[in-house]
């Protein structure tokens, strides 16, 4: 046994350093305020500290560090989007996954898989087309493949879907992956507080006060703090937070459920996505599949998860593997997702001095963790839209000047 | 599997119904400003409440309005959409 593991084994648990140190008390005043302590929230504390040398920041979570969307998603990140503003957004964030790991010394387990979104009708087939030919224009790597590429890949699907909707091809995105999600947010909230941010876990705001206009700071179950800038970066909370300032948006809140199944042995490297059959799958590193679908049928501000989301998956799930009949699902849960009408989500400033908004995030906001936190920050910062985030400002409704990304989600919703 | 009590058509599994939308008031077509028309089509406070939607049954064809409350799912009322309703399907 290396001496190492052996000194290891007879430490005592206090002798080891704490992931995050224990919180301090509130302060009564901070330069910036971030509401939810996600992987968006942690991501812009970080930008914030590190890019910005803005420290005087509180993150504040209402339960604790990444429990909410950001540990409930599938851990999928692709940027083969349809719209050029989608498209440049999501391929940055995916350049910054790349070197996470080793940004915060800490590994996310960052897996490039490969992505295939099949298609199994002609007008998905033109879809694919045009997101290849969107996505090659800026320079990502995203082709139609055929039917036999795909069954080479992936040889225990059955292409033709039990005779009832056969593949005709897909659109391969080579740069797909998956990644750890939890270890997203962590390693960001350890870059953030080493630098001087303080989180508080369990400490939910009430209310946010304004003055003539201003911010000039948030109601928490903890007392009162004074705060010159407050983002929201609180996902399926967002319509609560916004309700606070009388602030209308286009987001409507719908749970967004997921499964995984027992462990098998590796069959798949690969991620694999029907709009038309409504179902995402991926192998975990564990053996698990991780399945997830559309969006629940109606507008609900819950994480209760149903029996006919199971039932409705899975059903899909066996015309395209139809092994899958035998496997048994180990735990099923939900996130709430802020869904916006046209799929790309609300970002930046508002109508309110000091009160910053990102959200909007629906059923794509994991792969988005790194470039909305660096987006914020540089537009909290500076207090200057950063160019990236332009198209998605919340006034874009009112000039009907939408974003159209809703061929681009996983799925048809 | 959840049941929904109708008067008309006596109890029924949710999974027979069809999630139709908030109702809105539609402003009139003719004089409306974008602004106003805008506001309409895309903004509101969707923070959870309880809302009168609109939900059609499949096997009957029927429109109804239910009281939901976005929160914890609970239907608190239900009623049959009326012919000469504003926004009538």
């Amino acid at each position: 046994m290396p001496l190492r593991l052996l000194k290891y084994a007879w430490k005592s648990p206090e002798d080891e350093l704490r992931f995050f140190p224990e919180e301090k008390p509130l302060e009564k005043e901070y330069d910036v305020v971030i509401i939810g302590g996600g992987g968006h929230g942690m991501a812009c504390a970080y930008y914030l500290a590190k890019e910005h040398g803005i420290t005087n920041v509180a993150v504040l979570e209402q339960g604790y560090i990444g429990g909410g969307n950001t540990g409930r998603n599938t851990t999928i990140v692709r940027s083969n989007y349809l719209t050029s503003e989608g498209v440049k957004f999501y391929d940055e964030s995916l350049k910054l996954f790349d070197d996470l790991s080793e940004d915060f010394d800490l590994n996310i387990f960052y897996s490039t898989r490969g992505h295939y979104t099949l298609a199994h009708t002609d007008s998905a087939m033109r879809t694919m087309r045009w997101r290849a030919e969107v996505n090659k224009h800026h320079g990502i790597d995203s082709e139609v493949v055929d039917v036999e590429t795909i069954q080479k890949d992936i040889p225990y699907m059955d292409v033709e879907c039990n005779g009832q909707h056969p593949v005709m091809g897909a659109l391969y995105h080579a740069p797909g992956s998956v990644a750890r999600h939890d270890a997203v947010a962590w390693g960001y909230a350890r870059g953030a507080q080493v630098r001087g941010v303080e989180i508080h876990q369990k400490t939910q705001v009430t209310d946010i006060k304004t003055a003539s206009g201003k911010v000039v700071g948030v109601e928490t179950n903890r007392g009162f703090i004074k705060a010159k800038k407050v983002i929201s970066m609180v996902a399926g909370s967002s319509p609560r937070i916004t309700n606070m300032l009388d602030i209308k948006t286009p987001i409507e809140v719908f749970p967004l459920q997921a499964c995984v199944t027992e462990p098998v042995k590796p069959f798949m490297n690969t991620i694999v996505v029907s709009g038309s059959l409504h179902v995402y799958v991926s192998q975990s590193s564990r053996g698990e599949l991780v399945m997830g679908a559309s969006v629940d049928p109606a507008e609900l501000h819950s994480t209760r998860s149903t029996l006919d989301f199971v039932e409705g998956l899975t059903d899909q799930m066996m015309d395209l593997f139809p092994f899958t009949s035998r496997l048994k699902i180990m735990r099923q849960w939900a996130g709430m997702s802020d869904i916006t009408p046209d799929f790309a989500p609300i970002m930046g400033k508002t109508q309110i001095d000091g009160f910053y908004l990102d959200s909007g995030w629906g059923t794509w906001g994991f792969k988005a963790t790194p470039i909305s936190g660096k987006t914020m920050a540089y537009t909290v910062a500076t207090d200057t839209t950063h160019e990236l985030i332009k198209p998605f400002s919340l006034d874009r409704f009112e000039e009907f000047n939408l974003v159209g990304e809703k061929g681009a989600a996983s799925v048809g919703h | 599997m959840k049941f929904i009590d109708c008067p008309p058509i006596g109890r029924r599994a949710l999974s027979e119904f069809v999630y139709g939308g908030l109702v809105k008031h539609e402003p009139d077509h003719e004089s409306v400003s974008e602004t106003v028309w805008a506001e309409h089509v895309f903004y509101r406070h969707s923070h959870p409440q309880i809302q009168k939607e609109w939900w059609y049954h499949r096997p009957t064809g029927m429109w109804f309005f239910f009281e939901r409350d976005t929160l914890t799912d609970v239907i608190h009322h239900v009623s049959v959409a009326t012919k000469g309703y504003a926004n009538e399907a």
